[in-house]
């Protein structure tokens, strides 16, 4: 593989680690109003993500800077096209993220509300709008070869679109049930299995559904076609759909998250597979999309920051198992009685 | 106003928020990790006790200061998605740079000590608070070289009609970047130290936690002092590259029109953009504006109107910012060498101590107006020389980016209010309530 295709690759797995690790905390946050009923399993909710959300939430800045470094147009091009939906998951990313900080500095219902409810739409609208920016990815997006959008925030909001946008809110909704029954006990983790396991018939027909429309509204099963073993990708995707569910059945909670990991690895890949070339395909005429080949950096860059993230992704991988393992352990009532133990 | 002054409105406005946050996160990180190493050294509770009364002010104000960092990544693809396309190939791979090598460490380790004092021995959660610090200065240290490269582009070439990178460690080591990171990180202690002198003089002025605050106080009197003279000499310094490099902004900051040898300095002056002359102009300082440009009282410096007028950046307003920030460092200074000297006097001079209470926000303000003279003082370039603001921005409605930019004005106004509010609120409540 040559520099421009590494570097297709990396980046599609940048997005695939965010996915898969925010991609917990976007659930929780979205499960909040209806898992947890009194203050106290709430509490506990937000802290089975307290100490690893900041550091999940990394991985979108990385996964962001590393599309301006190593395909400067397709970021510059993406985000101004995109400006719309951007902007909104920016502000509510925003809200969640003081939300979560500042929820516990005051021991008022009325206060406490405000923020439970920015952390409710801080976690539904961000995972709503990467699923509905990415479907419309997949399908093209209308721009010009100036890089100028024809269209607007409801041009996105297609019936494919929205499509990708319910996917991804279900990936996520059953990612982060899956992670509160790891991290907590009693009424939290019953519901939290509870919803898993009522999540999963709909996930798993809403999937089928978007790949089956993905086969008339993109383009994405050409490169399929072209090598049939790149199928195993979406094999992959459906065995862990599967394994999640064998492994709920189980109550081996850690094993069905890994497997939910899995799917939401391969469902990034699904997509990023069919792209390539392409990072950002027009939808007006493929001759303005741009690629892996006509929107990258210069070889000394790709190289420079191959180094990088050779070097210090897996140093940060190593350090965050390491955070993640410290705070492997459920939440209990000690950690709640102590504002140094949760939020 | 078309989409580039509200771009330009935007980008002031969210960049300016932000770093409202981030010099107390850079300073106040050290302090922090040092007051909890002192006291795994010396087992000292009162130690313990800085430790998380500080640290829970070092908590909010992380807060928003790292959701609004978010806000600028996105907004040069979306706002200035031209400026994207020409510098991305070095711009781009600074900011992935800081993200992957930096702000991930200043990130993951700050869940793992606001959360791991049960987790982690004593020593292990001091260790941690030093790598939240590295972190989060190492992030500064890489925005900083990024920002340097568009006041003094280096080590690139331009090809295919965007400038390409030909050398990195030029860029990651010139000149200009390093002045500026220290620059940036002195003053951050200057404005950590005065924080926390300020809430210490506002508990000793009710004799509330007596000793706890006597020793915080000497904790922000050493950053205060050092930082401020730090800042002084090393600005002194900065003062003299903006001089070669940014011979016009240097004009500008000094309200500078004519060419002259021996310049002086006003202490009074006031800029008449119109017809390239100062209104105002008395109480010369003959020779000394030569002397802090060049070191030498006779060297010629550049006059405004000597550079072409639509290559001057607004003159009254980086004028009036410099002087501000430099008075306000002169100001600094004072009180902090006035604070030494009463440092084991401290309940019996309680003027001194009404004097910091009301300083918390000046080194604020001073920041604020350092970097109006440097971002402002840089048009009407984005990149210096090179690409010009106006033709940077992207090819989005006038609608898309006001209703944004009252967005932006909303969200963040609420995230200062409260901010600002809980952090008043426990520096007022003081280390007793927090059941150490």
């Amino acid at each position: 593989m040559d520099l421009q295709a590494i570097w297709f690759f990396l980046w599609g797995l940048l997005w695939a680690i965010f996915f898969m690790t925010s991609g917990f905390d976007f659930g929780i946050g979205t499960l909040l109003p209806f898992i947890g009923k009194t203050d106290e399993e709430k509490r506990t909710m937000i802290a089975s993500l307290g100490p690893l959300w900041h550091g999940n939430q990394v991985w979108l800045i990385t996964a962001g800077g590393v599309t301006f470094a190593a395909f400067p147009v397709v970021y510059a091009v993406m985000f101004s096209t995109l400006y719309s939906a951007l902007m909104l998951v920016l502000f509510t990313l925003i809200l969640r993220g003081v939300a979560i900080e500042f929820r516990s500095q005051q021991d008022d219902p009325r206060w406490r509300r405000i923020w439970e409810i920015c952390i409710f739409i801080g976690s539904f609208a961000p995972a709503l709008l990467f699923g509905v920016a990415f479907a419309n990815i997949f399908k093209g997006i209308p721009f010009d070869a100036d890089g100028i959008y024809h269209g607007n925030l409801l041009t996105l909001l297609n019936p494919y679109g929205l499509l990708g946008g319910v996917l991804f809110v279900m990936l996520f909704l059953q990612h982060g049930a899956l992670w509160l029954t790891i991290k907590t006990t009693g009424t939290v983790q019953q519901r939290a299995a509870a919803v898993a396991q009522k999540a999963w018939p709909v996930l798993v027909a809403v999937a089928v559904v978007f790949l089956a429309a993905s086969w008339y509204a993109t383009d994405l099963y050409a490169n399929y076609l072209s090598y049939p073993a790149l199928f195993l990708v979406i094999g992959l995707a459906v065995a862990g759909l599967l394994a999640a569910r064998l492994f709920m059945a189980r109550q081996a909670w850690i094993k069905a998250w890994a497997a939910s990991a899995l799917a939401i690895v391969s469902c990034t890949f699904y997509g990023v597979i069919g792209l390539f070339p392409s990072l950002f395909p027009s939808s007006l005429d493929p001759a303005f999309s741009l690629t892996a080949r006509n929107a990258s950096s210069s070889p000394l860059t790709l190289k420079i920051m191959l180094v990088v993230v050779i070097v210090f992704v897996p140093i940060v991988l190593i350090y965050q198992i390491w955070a993640f393992k410290l705070f492997g352990s459920k939440v209990t009532a000690a950690d709640l009685a102590h504002e140094e133990g949760a939020y | 106003m078309d989409v580039v002054t509200l771009s330009r409105l935007q980008f002031y406005a969210t960049s300016a928020f932000h770093f409202l946050f981030v010099p107390l996160t850079l300073g106040l990180s050290w302090v922090v990790a040092y007051m909890e190493t002192r006291y795994v050294r010396t087992g000292d509770e009162t130690y313990l006790k800085m430790t998380k009364f500080w640290g829970k002010i070092f908590l909010i104000n992380f807060a928003v200061g790292v959701v609004t960092g978010i806000t600028l990544e996105f907004q040069f693809g979306t706002n200035w998605s031209g400026y994207s396309k020409y510098m991305g190939d070095i711009f781009g791979t600074i900011l992935a740079i800081e993200a992957t090598a930096a702000f991930f460490l200043e990130s993951t380790f700050i869940g793992v000590w606001h959360f791991g004092w049960k987790k982690l021995s004593a020593k292990a959660h001091a260790a941690v608070a030093w790598l939240v610090a590295i972190g989060a200065n190492f992030s500064a240290v890489w925005i900083l070289i990024a920002n340097s490269w568009m006041q003094n582009p280096v080590g690139y070439t331009i090809r295919g009609g965007r400038a390409e990178l030909t050398d990195f460690f030029a860029v990651i080591t010139q000149k200009f970047a390093v002045l500026q990171i220290f620059h940036v990180l002195s003053s951050a202690f200057v404005l950590v130290g005065f924080l926390i002198m300020g809430i210490s003089a506002y508990h000793l002025l009710r004799k509330q936690n007596v000793d706890f605050f006597t020793r915080s106080f000497q904790i922000g009197l050493v950053c205060g002092l050092v930082g401020s003279l730090v800042v002084a000499v090393q600005g002194d310094l900065h003062a003299k590259d903006v001089t070669e490099k940014q011979p016009v902004k240097l004009a500008a900051m000094e309200s500078i029109w004519e060419t002259t040898r021996q310049a002086p300095i006003y202490l009074l002056a006031l800029p008449d953009e119109e017809n390239g002359r100062n209104a105002i102009e008395l109480l010369p300082i003959p020779g000394a504006l030569s002397f802090l440009g060049h070191g030498d009282f006779n060297a010629e410096i550049k006059g405004l109107n000597d550079f072409p007028r639509d290559e001057r950046p607004p003159v009254l307003l980086t004028f009036l910012a410099f002087r501000g920030m430099v008075g306000l460092g002169t100001f600094f200074i004072l009180v902090s060498i006035w604070a030494f000297f009463r440092r084991k006097k401290l309940m019996e001079s309680p003027l001194l101590l009404k004097i910091l209470v009301f300083s918390i926000p000046l080194p604020y303000i001073a920041i604020q107006l350092g970097w109006v003279v440097t971002e402002l003082g840089r048009q009407p370039w984005i990149v210096w020389g090179m690409l010009r603001t106006a033709d940077a921005a992207s090819a989005v409605s006038v609608l898309q980016v006001a209703t944004t930019l009252v967005g932006f004005i909303l969200i963040y106004s609420l995230l200062g209010i409260v901010g600002y509010y809980l952090i008043i609120k426990h520096a007022k409540q003081g280390p007793q309530l927090e059941g150490a």
